[in-house]
């Protein structure tokens, strides 16, 4: 009950080189708490693989929980279509407290977009069915909650703490 | 997670779900068989209140579009009361029932195979019941993992897929 499915594509929004040896795939909520604190132990995680980790990222908005999540993830891939989606995943990320839809266009214009037809987009939901197929994708591959992470299409169970996940991917890239 | 997919069903597929009826608000009931003619889910689960992000009911609640489209009806079941279950179903905006298995306490978790006696409340286990009101499928968590939707929804797949044949 814990497999990628489907597969990393070129549908995905995704860091670092298609041939690395390790993939690490997110489902997350950009207005969760635990994913707001995997966030940093992520870009560490980057940090320390270089090019030998691939990280991407899948929306995953608990939206009766967390209002604002799927206007957020919509937003993200608003700012995706413009070359955008890892800035604003990391403005959505250091700003989980104001996702409201003026603060939302107010981020796309900060990273040089045009707020206007961002925040209309967004409103519009113009972009929400790459949001929920990334959902129905990760409810399909055994998603439980936020953040849920695979490493190279496994599902991984362990704690979201940098020693424990670094250790997974090292583990990993030697396979 | 268990190596072999049938290691943590329940009861055999084919056996026939129990029926019951528990009270699921104020002067109101549910009974299993007047569900009969579509598919049911039944969670049970140790207790309302766990904690948000990772909770089981938080993420069906999500998925609920997905299982209406198999045209299946998801019932949660603990040993809260009804206005535990109520207060906890507006709190989190449940859109599917709760039941109350509180007086006798646990019984139908117990006619389940889903009570813990030793500490007074349910074990997490999923069941997807058939048309016919037989199940199908059957699953128990380990003690304090979320078993996610996508066994609920492969067992729907295979009902659907059954039925087309």
């Amino acid at each position: 009950m814990s497999d990628l499915t489907p597969p990393v594509s070129s549908a995905d929004h995704a860091e670092g080189p298609p041939d690395a040896p390790v993939t690490l795939v997110e489902y997350g909520d950009f207005q969760c708490p635990h994913c707001g604190h995997a966030f940093p132990i992520v870009h560490a995680l980057q940090k320390a693989m270089g090019n030998r980790m691939r990280f991407v990222f899948r929306h995953f908005p608990l939206t009766q929980a967390h209002p604002d999540a799927e206007p957020a993830a919509e937003m993200a891939e608003a700012a995706g279509t413009k070359g955008k989606f890892w800035p604003m995943h990391t403005m959505l990320f250091t700003h989980q407290n104001a996702l409201d839809l003026d603060h939302l266009a107010g981020y796309a214009g900060k990273l040089g977009l045009d707020a206007a037809w961002a925040g209309d987009a967004v409103a519009k939901h113009e972009f929400l069915d790459k949001v929920k197929r990334d959902f129905k994708s990760g409810v399909r591959s055994g998603v439980n909650g936020t953040p849920t992470f695979f490493i190279n299409g496994m599902r991984y169970d362990g704690a979201y703490e940098y020693e424990a996940m670094l250790q997974a991917v090292e583990a990993a890239a030697a396979d | 997670m268990a190596a072999d997919p049938n290691a943590s069903s329940i009861f055999p597929a084919g056996t026939r779900a129990p029926d019951f009826t528990l009270p699921s608000g104020l002067g109101t009931t549910v009974s299993l068989k007047q569900y009969r003619g579509t598919p049911v889910i039944l969670a049970f689960y140790p207790a309302d209140w766990s904690p948000v992000c990772g909770d089981e009911l938080a993420l069906f609640n999500e998925v609920l579009d997905e299982f209406k489209e198999h045209d299946a009806q998801l019932i949660g079941i603990s040993v809260d009361g009804i206005f535990c279950h109520m207060a906890f179903a507006e709190a989190r905006k449940l859109r599917f029932p709760l039941l109350a298995d509180f007086e006798p306490k646990g019984a139908v978790s117990t006619l389940y195979d889903s009570y813990r006696k030793d500490v007074g409340y349910s074990k997490r286990t999923l069941f997807v019941i058939d048309d016919q009101g037989l199940i199908a499928w059957s699953y128990l968590s380990p003690e304090g993992s979320n078993p996610g939707a996508d066994g609920i929804l492969k067992a729907l797949d295979s009902l659907k897929n059954g039925a087309a044949k």
